[in-house]
């Protein structure tokens, strides 16, 4: 991904997290083709680590693994994030630390 | 007739302080919490000054979960080959409700809703409220879910990524100038090697903020709080500035968790947790209208948080602030008018509290650090350079200080560092 390096795995932190996933609705939406250097803006901020951009460039989001931070929502909110919710009664991530 | 006196959206810091006040002076009130439990969807550093907590409980050293007494202060300026510590203990830090604790949400706010549901509050866990119910201008309720729910006062107490203060008082969505983005991970230790590696006695524990290569020299820094049986581990910074940087928010922290200054501490340790929450630290300026008619906001809702760098407060301001929103909101119930009028007496409680006060000295202290990036870059570089003249020997002939100093400022500029100790000073 260009000039951004990653080596961290930080999938591999949030399966130690507890989340029960919401598969009826995506709680957050981006709008259709996001405007790359907007994207590049959630690959950095988000601390989950959810906004992916792969050797070829296509850019990847999932909402799975979200910690309803609402960062990108300050970040993009009025740019590629289309809708910012937070997951349905009962759902999203349960921290047992905090 | 309303369903309840009052309704709290949120059962964090501020939202069971203010259910525990209204329910001991015998209100309805329903708090309706969108975690399983209270606590699920938070995250803090974490350290909590007591000042605050004792005013409502002042027994709460012997109940409350708390993880260790900080008896240690440690500042550190780190760059990717140097780590330079202050590490400041004092017997002051001793004395009951000016000391502090390191704490984990997951405890804390389940002990302290469970104190408010004692007092009587009714709870509602695991439902968002999504939007408000108004009439006109004025708040008079809450949808959560299928239902709605009616209150003669709603106090948000929604925290920082509250979606429900544009709908209560026109307040817009901050801007990432305003906002830092939290990122942390609990790490698992025995006791006795956390004691060990901290020089901390039993039950003691310290406070461990770091500036320079934790955020890669952008705007914000690191921390290490040590609990009973874990360290947290993270780092804060602005997302309008780290919106720009090389490195993205999760790879620093993984860096510094390599740190040779820090690898050494969380050696062996387990990774139990990776959490993410947002930290407000535009001051009194960004700040929202504190009430509206039938509606309260306490908390970082309204964005009560610093973020000093060498300290991030904003629990004991939500706790203050719980408190005040309750008992104004009694005060407010029992004269029958809860228009925004009638809860100005909250806003009077917090102007002549330590919340708006400490809000209004720091306003400048934001726009300080943003404009000051030699904080995170060429200073802590000055140090190390500085450092190594002092300490490092060998074998060539010793140059008198001055002159052996004098290169390392002169770096730096020494108009720039005056101007920038005025302006530290002038924020603080
Ligand atoms: C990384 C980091 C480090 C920090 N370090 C410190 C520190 O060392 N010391 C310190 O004092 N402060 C620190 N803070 C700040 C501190 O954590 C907050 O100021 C404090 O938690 C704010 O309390 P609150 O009650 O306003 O909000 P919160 O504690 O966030 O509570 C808000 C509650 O509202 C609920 N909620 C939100 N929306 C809805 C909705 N629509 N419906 C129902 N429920 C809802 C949430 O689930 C949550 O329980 C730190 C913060 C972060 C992120
Ligand atoms: S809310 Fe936070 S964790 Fe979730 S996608 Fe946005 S930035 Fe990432």
């Amino acid at each position: 991904m260009s000039d951004i390096k990653i080596t961290v795995n930080v999938d591999e932190y949030l399966a130690l997290n507890k989340f029960e996933v919401d598969e009826e609705q995506a709680h957050i939406e981006l709008v259709e083709n996001p405007d790359m250097a907007e994207f590049l803006k959630l690959v950095r901020v988000c601390p989950a680590a959810l906004y992916k951009v792969d050797a070829e460039g296509k850019t990847s989001f999932d909402y799975a693994g979200c910690l309803e931070c609402g960062t990108c929502r300050i970040a993009c909110g009025d740019t590629i994030i289309k809708k910012w919710s937070f997951p349905g009664s009962t759902m999203g991530i349960e921290y047992r630390y905090g | 007739m309303s369903d309840f006196d009052a309704i709290i959206v949120g059962s964090g810091c501020a939202g069971a302080i203010a259910a525990y006040e209204l329910a001991q002076a015998g209100k309805s009130v329903l708090v309706v919490e969108r975690g399983n439990y209270a606590g699920a969807k938070n995250m803090t550093g974490g350290r909590l000054y007591t000042h605050a907590l004792k005013q409502v409980f002042p027994n709460f050293e012997d109940e409350a979960p708390l993880e260790r007494r900080i008896t240690h202060e440690r500042i550190s300026m780190m760059t990717p080959d140097s780590n330079f510590t202050i590490d400041f203990s004092s017997d002051d830090m001793l004395v009951s409700g000016q000391d502090s604790y390191s704490v984990l949400r997951g405890s804390l706010d389940g002990w302290l809703a469970d104190k408010a549901e004692a007092a009587g509050a009714d709870y509602i866990f695991g439902i968002p409220v999504e939007e408000l119910v108004k009439d006109g201008n004025r708040v008079v309720g809450i949808k959560a879910g299928e239902d709605e729910m009616t209150a003669d006062v709603v106090i948000l107490c929604d925290g920082a990524n509250s979606l429900l203060t544009k709908e209560a008082v026109g307040f817009e969505r901050p801007r990432g100038s305003a906002m830092a983005v939290g990122v942390k991970q609990v790490i698992e230790l025995p006791a006795s090697v956390i004691e060990d590696r901290l020089l901390a006695n039993e039950g003691e524990g310290a406070a461990w903020l770091f500036v320079g290569d934790a955020t890669k020299g952008h705007v914000g820094g690191g921390f290490v709080y040590t609990n009973k049986e874990s360290v947290s581990l993270g780092i804060v910074a602005t997302i309008s500035d780290l919106a720009s940087a090389d490195t993205p928010i999760y790879q620093m922290l993984e860096d510094m968790k390599a740190h040779p200054a820090i690898a050494p501490l969380i050696k062996g340790g387990k990774v139990v947790e990776h959490s993410g929450h947002m930290v407000p630290e535009g001051g009194r300026d960004m700040m929202p209208p504190l009430v509206g008619d039938g509606v309260i906001l306490a908390g970082e809702s309204a964005m009560m948080c610093v973020n000093l760098g060498y300290m991030v407060r904003g629990m004991d301001y939500a706790i203050a602030a719980g408190m005040h929103a309750g008992r104004s909101a009694v005060a407010a119930l029992d004269a029958g008018d809860t228009s925004a009028a009638g809860l100005g007496g909250y806003v009077k409680a917090l102007e002549e509290s330590f919340v708006l006060k400490d809000l209004e000295q720091f306003k400048r202290f934001p726009h300080f650090m943003e404009s000051t990036t030699r904080i995170f870059n060429e200073y802590p570089a000055f140090v190390r350079n500085a450092m190594n003249t002092l300490f490092i020997v060998d074998g060539t002939p010793v140059a008198p200080l001055k002159k052996s100093m004098m290169p390392h400022v002169k770096n730096i500029g020494i108009i720039n560092l005056l101007k920038d100790v005025w302006k530290g000073m002038k924020a603080l």
